[in-house]
């Protein structure tokens, strides 16, 4: 505590590091959320909370224009083209834990942990801690934004060109990948009737059972020799309507009819 | 504070994110990996142009941004065309690339 405190008194800068601290371990956080979770729209929803920590530091690093277009271009675009394409590719496909590669895991990991020692390790070597500051380069042009504009349009306009043309291109490789030719001619409403008749099966599917108990839609229906259907339950239910069933007396009630008889007794006092 | 803090979060993101691209199966999940390690960059460009006191680190983080943008709309409408001729968008389903 008492270092923490020295070295909060040597930097002079205690908001800076208030702010780095709280954004850098939920930036981790959202990370280490992203790889564990098994559910890709949690994994989403984990790096865009990682991406608005960052734009935070940015902002404190003094790039307020980066940090608002980190948000407008990745928490806000991005991420929103992201969820699309989930919800297209449909949200519940939690993927395999199976490893087809034997081990490839571990390695993974080890691989990577090594990775950020050794990245750790140069940083540490090379980093020297008498920074310059931005704020000298962000008054030069009387401010941030002002700054990066001036070297965009001037330093760095012919990338900037080439960046115009690398959306365009980009623009157009999605219209194009996305694009599905049709080959062959879509079916007319003549030709469905056709093959619905072709099929053996030209009627509508079984409504509903409906019962004295049960009239919900997960109920199978009963065919003419009392056997229940699932036919007649939609697909999202059939797993649900097996276990509500049908009752037996119904059943057995459907029968009595079937072959003529009367569920209730009929007594004299109805026939005078 | 030292500005070498940024450098280790990033590359504590850097390293998170290539664990990622390395262990998922799921390739829209290994595009989000790819966009944290990105994003690992654009930090590390930012904390070098405050270390060296000019904004061209931050000038590039901003090209790497647009570039990103570029490459997550190709992606995903990979990503999307995949799926449509193999019904999943795991990694392991896609070996074959011309069926």
């Amino acid at each position: 505590m008492s270092g923490l405190i020295a070295s909060i008194d040597q930097s002079g800068n205690t908001g800076e590091q208030i702010v780095f601290w709280i954004c850098a371990l939920v930036a981790v956080i959202g990370a280490v959320g992203m790889l564990v979770s098994r559910r890709a729209v949690h994994s989403a929803l984990f790096i865009a909370t990682t991406m608005i920590s960052l734009a935070v530091l940015y902002v404190s690093l003094g790039a307020p224009f980066l940090g608002m277009a980190q948000i407008v271009v990745y928490t806000g675009a991005v991420m929103m083209l992201f969820l699309f394409v989930l919800m297209l590719v449909g949200v519940d496909s939690t993927e395999s834990l199976v490893e087809t590669l034997k081990g490839q895991r571990i390695a993974a990991i080890l691989l990577s942990l090594g990775f950020g020692v050794l990245l750790f390790a140069a940083i540490g070597n090379v980093s020297v801690n008498l920074a310059v500051g931005i704020d000298g380069a962000n008054a030069v042009d009387g401010g941030n934004v002002q700054g990066i504009a001036h070297l965009i349009f001037d330093r760095y306009l012919l990338a900037f060109e080439v960046t115009s043309a690398l959306l365009i291109t980009a623009a157009l490789g999605a219209m194009m990948l996305a694009h599905r030719e049709r080959h062959t001619p879509r079916k007319t409403q003549r030709e469905q009737s056709q093959d619905r008749v072709r099929s053996g099966e030209p009627q509508n599917l079984p409504g509903p059972g409906v019962y004295a108990l049960h009239n919900a839609v997960g109920t199978p229906a009963l065919l003419p020799d009392g056997q229940p259907t699932d036919r007649s339950v939609p697909e999202p239910l059939r797993g649900v309507s097996a276990a509500v069933g049908v009752d037996h007396q119904d059943t057995l009630r459907v029968n009595t009819l079937a072959a003529g008889g009367a569920i209730i007794p009929v007594t004299q006092e109805d026939e005078s | 504070m030292n500005p070498a803090n940024y450098l280790y979060l990033s590359a504590i993101l850097f390293s998170l994110g290539a664990v990622g691209v390395l262990v998922r199966r799921n390739a829209i999940v290994m595009f989000m990996c790819v966009e944290l390690m990105l994003n690992a960059c654009n930090l590390a460009f930012v904390s070098f142009a405050r270390i060296n006191g000019n904004l061209d680190g931050q000038v590039i983080a901003f090209f790497v941004m647009v570039v990103a943008a570029a490459e997550v709309v190709v992606g995903l409408a990979i990503i999307m065309t995949i799926f449509r001729t193999r019904r999943s968008a795991s990694v392991d389903e896609a070996n074959l690339l011309k069926y």
